[in-house]
């Protein structure tokens, strides 16, 4: 009886240490020292906030970069892959609708030069990168609808180009909300 | 396969072990007793909750006092946390209007939170209220966390102990656990993981206006602070339902780094404390190689087979190179390919790319692991998981060579073998039982989303995960339902417990015997030949009783995948 006395009181102690306290200094210290990343890294166009830079976002305007393709149509309150496995009709079927979208979107692309990252549903539904291969292949179609010529998107990825971590981790990639904003800025929007 | 995602694997390998083997002595030097040099504050803070919680510091248990407390405190938290879930609607902390439980999914989530298993029914952002995910997640992951840490250092008392009888003060370890291990690390990652694009908000869900015009609505929360305890404790329930695939979880290569160390961080320490309890740092050598050498083996046949892709696209659809399904590419498949491996080696259950997706032989890996349960293994458990194979092997051995089997100086009789086989026989059980029976009833077949061979995996994974208390799925399985939320909830319950009760049963038998003294004769337990012996104890255990199932599931799959077949 005393021990279950103890484990009531253990209970209270326990549950303010680490399920209030705890988090709560954490979020104390993350706003004062890291306001930006603590609040989901949103970013503005003009004023107002667009999205976050760290989720992707739905875009089928042919004049920006489209993201990665999305189990969950890029809904940020309801993340999640496709979780079809490799011998399933159903992956095979998503697979082939994304490589009919990519070379309806961008005519004249070899289906053999169509990166996996660019017909293949990501992990979380919100993958706000894509491959420096991904971003190459929509150059002339953002070139057509924008008017911009395609050194100046190329220059644009190569600036946005990020690299593996310390030459070691991760992948080459560009992140699609940064290349959009620079759309939008070299468009003067 | 690359030259530098193979370097990475190794690199993050290399820093496990670094970081492992120093914070191995420092849990030593916490669990007897010795002064920290940040003694000054944790001294003072660990009296005033001795004192709220009543206790005396001074005083031992024996097994049974140890035990019984252990369970009754995690009792109570179920409990509480199981109230929670299903009142979520009506307390505070709720910004985006988030509703109560049905009672099989509050259940599940109790069972799967207090086993340290932290299987999800349930999506983050859609079913748990913020309140929720700090008092009741963010606090049993630490919580349960702790629960797995006592249970191997009490275990080791006993082993070490001459003609003992307690095995310490229960409330003494579990409190220190929190306060000089687990909440410094948490707090640490936790503040680097906010610099480095976690959120840690109490605002609700922003709306926002998309580029082209369109609104989206990005669910945030006290992400940060969830996330270091997930991984440090080795429980794996991710803040939103992709888990750490979810950029907010896991925004960059280097936050995959630091959650892969940070889950395999403590039981890869633990290895290193036993040696220093046991007096015996060739044991931990020895044990360090021989585990390693296995993680390496399962993360390098992941990396291999996904970066060779899925043949099928390739000759249906002409997409050649890796497999990019369920993955993302801020990790690419070399980071993807080591979180894999150790979520299911350490037995954490976060996921940073969707295993139902990946090819049949990586697919394969996460199940072994968790088959095995004992590659490094969960917080504590895995510990504990060795050495009950480490008893086996010794009495193998003991039989083959006709002597008395002893380890660490203490004689292994038949009580202590009994309850090793117990222990031992409860994981195969509670993982091939239920997939038979939900491989044969309707409730158990209509929650499966792949058809064919990849299916029953699914099921296969589904209770090998719960069973291992490690709590990733092959997520395409629905598993929040009636059936599979009680008989999940169920075989992490008796995964967890009941080989924990029968460890804690043995470690109150070894306390008593006395050390003897080693002779010629004593069989090594820290060569490399005995670490053989351990392995081929595990291989040959897992393989025999569970071949059968993987053959089905994963090896079937694999081979109708390099025969270019679709499933019908």
């Amino acid at each position: 009886m005393i021990n279950l006395w103890r484990s009531l009181r253990f209970l209270v102690v326990s549950v303010a240490l680490l399920g209030l306290i705890y988090p709560l200094i954490v979020t104390g210290i993350g706003q004062l020292l890291f306001p930006y990343q603590a609040n989901g890294s949103m970013v503005k166009l003009n004023g107002r906030v667009v999205g976050s830079i760290l989720i992707a976002q739905a875009v089928t305007n042919p004049g920006l970069f489209h993201p990665r393709p999305s189990a969950v149509s890029y809904s940020a309150n309801g993340s999640g892959g496709s979780n079809l496995g490799p011998t399933t009709p159903a992956l095979i079927r998503e697979v082939k609708n994304n490589i009919q979208a990519v070379e309806q979107q961008n005519p004249g692309t070899p289906v053999s030069s169509i990166p996996p990252d660019m017909v293949e549903s990501s992990g979380s539904g919100l993958d706000p990168d894509i491959s420096i291969q991904n971003a190459m292949i929509q150059v002339p179609r953002i070139s057509k609808a924008t008017g911009l010529s395609r050194r100046d998107l190329i220059t644009l990825i190569n600036q946005d180009k990020r690299g593996r971590f310390l030459g070691i981790w991760g992948e080459p990639m560009v992140n699609v909300m940064q290349l959009n904003l620079g759309i939008e800025k070299l468009l003067g929007r | 396969m690359t030259c530098s995602g193979t370097i990475g694997i190794l690199a993050v390998v290399a820093l496990i072990l670094a970081l492992a083997i120093p914070l191995g002595g420092y849990i030593y030097r916490v669990f007897t007793g010795q002064k920290s040099f940040l003694e000054p504050v944790y001294a003072p803070i660990e009296r005033v909750i001795y004192k709220l919680v009543g206790i005396n510091p001074s005083t031992d248990m024996d097994w049974k006092g140890y035990v019984k407390v252990w369970l009754l405190v995690q009792f109570v938290m179920a409990i509480f946390v199981y109230l929670i879930f299903t009142l979520q609607g009506r307390l505070p902390l709720n910004p985006d209007g988030i509703k109560g439980m049905s009672w099989d999914l509050a259940f599940n989530t109790a069972a799967s939170f207090i086993t340290n298993t932290n299987w999800q029914s349930y999506a983050g952002e859609q079913s748990m209220s913020y309140l929720g995910q700090m008092v009741a997640i963010t606090y049993l992951q630490f919580t349960s966390a702790a629960a797995g840490v006592v249970a191997v250092i009490a275990f080791i008392r006993g082993i070490v102990a001459n003609k003992g009888k307690t095995l310490g003060n229960f409330w003494v370890d579990y409190i220190k656990v929190h306060t000089r291990i687990l909440l410094p690390l948490a707090f640490i990652f936790a503040v680097a993981f906010v610099g480095l694009g976690l959120p840690e908000t109490l605002q609700g869900a922003q709306i926002v206006h998309t580029l082209q015009g369109g609104t989206q609505t990005i669910s945030r929360g006290p992400v940060a602070s969830l996330e270091a305890i997930k991984q440090l404790g080795t429980n794996g329930g991710g803040y939103f339902n992709a888990n750490s695939a979810h950029p907010y979880e896991d925004p960059r290569a280097i936050t995959t780094v630091l959650e892969i160390l940070a889950m395999a961080l403590i039981p890869a320490a633990l290895i290193a404390t036993f040696g220093k309890f046991i007096g015996d740092r060739k044991q931990a050598v020895v044990l360090y190689v021989f585990l390693t050498g296995l993680l390496l083996l399962g993360a390098f046949t992941i990396y291999a087979s996904e970066t060779s892709g899925n043949p099928i696209l390739q000759h249906v659809l002409g997409i050649s190179g890796q497999n990019m399904e369920g993955k993302e590419v801020r990790f690419g498949e070399s980071l993807s390919s080591i979180f894999t491996a150790v979520t299911t080696a350490f037995t954490t259950g976060a996921v940073n790319n969707m295993h139902d997706s990946l090819t049949p032989l990586g697919g394969m890996v996460p199940i072994v692991f968790m088959m095995f349960n004992s590659v490094f293994g969960g917080i504590g458990v895995g510990l504990l998981n060795i050495l009950m194979f480490l008893i086996i092997a010794v009495f193998l051995s003991g039989l083959m060579v006709g002597r008395t089997p002893e380890i660490f100086g203490k004689k292994i009789e038949a009580r202590e073998i009994k309850l090793a086989t117990a222990a031992m026989l409860v994981h195969p059980f509670v993982i091939l039982v239920p997939t038979a029976i939900a491989i044969v009833t309707r409730a158990g077949t209509s929650s499966i989303l792949n058809p064919g061979l990849h299916g029953f995996s699914e099921v296969l994974y589904a209770f090998t995960s719960g069973a291992a208390n490690n709590g990733s799925a092959f997520a395409g399985l629905n598993g929040n339902t009636v059936f599979y939320n009680v008989a999940i909830g169920l075989v992490m319950l008796f995964g967890r417990y009941v080989s924990i009760v029968a460890m804690f049963a043995m470690a109150g038998s070894l306390v008593s015997k006395s050390v003897m003294p080693k002779t010629v004769g004593t069989l090594k337990t820290n060569t490399y030949s005995f670490g053989a012996v351990f392995l081929a104890v595990v291989i040959i255990v897992g393989a025999l009783t569970f071949f059968p199932a993987v053959a089905v599931g994963p090896i079937g799959e694999q081979l109708q995948m390099l025969a270019g077949q679709v499933t019908q």
